[in-house]
């Protein structure tokens, strides 16, 4: 099964203070060692959301906002998707990642597969 | 969580099943990591696992008491690398050697032993993916040790992926020991010159476990998912381990490619949906997006292209077509030209020969199909009969065809498949076979 796990953002990355040289190189060794694990199918980081919009839609209404955001820290800094044999092996990678990259906040949530959706039989 | 757990005083100590499931999630993530380590400071995978063992059991009676820890894989490397140093240092003291070093530079002694005891991960990883896959081992033995120390499955686990007595596996992997403690093999990584033929030993490790999961040759299923998962693990795994090996890229792009299908392989019912009558829909698109990429990656590093990658390239025409009528044949049967090449075999042929009867018609596929029933090995092979039946059956010859799908229903151990087959015998009977479509017996 599949999870995305999701990291929240800092106020150094929503302000764009770029990660020391220690940092990049624990962040590096720690990408390197989720690959070794077998189990990182995919993974993605945002840049601050000065750099981007949002699409609200109110009422049927659409409006479109720009970056940057207020309370950076609920914004999503990034993604992986690891795929594992369940929630408890999925939790002990994310809790790795977020004492890595200095997060307050890391959310796992299962990814929905075709099963899901196929609806039950009878 | 009631509202009375969260009211509980912090920090709150794991309740005994909360305890008992973070620590088996964390042996399935870190004990391959902690064994691997262990067997290079100790140096023999007996001695490595036990430790390994050492370090959960104490894990599980220190956090009941305290609680588990931020960081608990740094416990238990912590922990791990304690025990390794007690035990090289009693091992060694009775030798004297360390006791002399130890009286006139005890600061040394530390440094010595640090040198030994923090190498690089992916080294100790790798060499024991290597010890796990040795080729003094039997296919057998390989299998059941490398899922056990490498994907961090317990003898149960193993047992049920295999639909073996559990018995049976545990006194496989003791005898596999025993094998490794007879000939002396110790934690390493095999010199320059033997690489190659170790990581071969490897991946066909790999492509077996995969395979007997991808098309169950026994039992009632027609595949097993659990073996596929990890066989999957075990090929991301060397690919991170050795990132510029276009064969293991090859064959990790092969595995995720044929993966990608596996959800749409079954029918509600559980029969098989072969490749070409398949929902693409339900085509797992990452998986085809990794596959996809790591072939392009086997491009930009150049070199030999070699079998695993060619049979990947082969997977990626199917992945790239739409629909089935998109698929590119000709293509296909120029890769299957060179895969005979590279390495000719009875089976390749037959896949060669589906390949050419789509591309270039029934006739010219039985032209490669029919030669093959005079290969000793080939006998009893359930899909040659398959195929042969499938090709009959297009060229509108249903009698022949018939015989083909009888006796490959007669020949396979698979269920499943076997009522397939049983059905398109009793269409050729009446003439009525609308499944005359050869790529649709091929097991691909």
């Amino acid at each position: 099964m599949r999870y995305m796990v999701m990291h929240y953002q800092t106020q150094d990355m929503e302000d764009g203070i770029p990660s020391t040289a220690e940092e990049q190189a624990a962040i590096g060794q720690y990408m390197q060692e989720a690959a070794m694990s077998g189990v990182l199918l995919s993974g993605e980081g945002v840049s601050s959301s000065s750099k981007g919009a949002r699409v609200e839609v109110q009422d049927g209404t659409v409006r479109v906002i720009d970056g940057p955001f207020a309370e950076a820290k609920e914004l999503i800094a990034g993604f992986a998707i690891l795929e594992v044999d369940s929630l408890a092996e999925a939790v002990e990678h994310a809790r790795k990642w977020a004492q890595i990259v200095g997060t307050h906040r890391v959310d796992v949530r299962k990814v929905v597969e075709v099963e899901d959706l196929v609806p039950p039989q009878g | 969580m009631t509202e009375d757990d969260a009211a509980e005083p912090f920090p709150r100590l794991p309740s005994e099943d909360a305890l008992d499931q973070r620590v088996a999630a964390l042996w399935r993530v870190e004990s391959p990591r902690v064994i691997a380590r262990l067997m290079r400071q100790v140096g023999d995978l007996d001695t490595a696992e036990e430790l390994a063992q050492d370090v959960f059991v104490a894990a599980i009676e220190r956090w009941r008491a305290d609680g588990v820890p931020d960081n608990p894989a740094a416990w238990l490397t912590t922990t791990a690398r304690y025990l390794a140093i007690d035990r090289i240092r009693r091992r060694d003291t009775g030798r004297g050697k360390y006791r002399l070093v130890a009286a006139s530079q005890p600061q040394s002694l530390e440094h010595g032993l640090d040198e030994v005891v923090d190498g690089d991960l992916a080294e100790d990883l790798l060499g024991l993916i290597f010890m796990s896959c040795h080729p003094v081992l039997s296919p057998d033995a390989r299998s059941a040790l490398t899922l056990k120390l490498v994907c961090g499955l317990s003898t149960d686990d193993v047992a049920r992926a295999f639909l073996t007595p559990a018995p049976t596996i545990a006194q496989r992997i003791v005898r596999a020991k025993r094998t490794l403690a007879a000939a002396n093999v110790r934690f390493e990584l095999p010199a320059e010159s033997e690489r190659r033929a170790r990581l071969d030993a490897v991946r066909e490790v790999i492509y077996l476990v995969f395979n007997e999961g991808y098309s169950a040759t026994t039992g009632a299923q027609w595949f097993r998912g659990d073996l596929c998962a990890e066989a999957l693990r075990l090929g991301r795994m060397l690919a991170a381990l050795t990132p510029d090996d276009t064969e293991t890229l090859g064959l990790l792009a092969l595995i995720e490619l044929q993966a990608s299908r596996l959800r749409a392989r079954t029918g509600p019912d559980g029969e098989p949906v072969l490749l070409l009558d398949q929902d693409r829909s339900r085509w797992d698109r990452l998986l085809i997006q990794r596959g996809l990429a790591n072939l392009d990656r086997i491009e930009q590093l150049g070199g030999t292209v070699g079998p695993y990658a060619l049979q990947a390239a082969i997977a990626a025409c199917h992945a790239r077509a739409a629909t089935a009528g998109d698929t590119d044949w000709e293509r296909i049967t120029a890769l299957y030209d060179g895969l005979a090449a590279l390495t000719p075999s009875p089976v390749v042929e037959l896949n060669r020969g589906v390949a050419t009867a789509q591309a270039f018609g029934p006739p010219a596929g039985l032209d490669i199909v029919l030669p093959l029933f005079d290969v000793p090995s080939m006998r009893g092979y359930h899909l040659l009969d398959a195929v042969a039946g499938d090709l009959w059956c297009r060229s509108g010859d249903h009698a022949q065809a018939r015989e083909h799908f009888l006796r490959a229903a007669s020949m396979t151990g698979n269920d499943v498949e076997r009522s397939t087959m049983q059905r398109r015998a009793s269409a050729c009977a009446t003439g009525h076979d609308v499944e005359n479509d050869p790529a649709r017996s091929s097991s691909q």
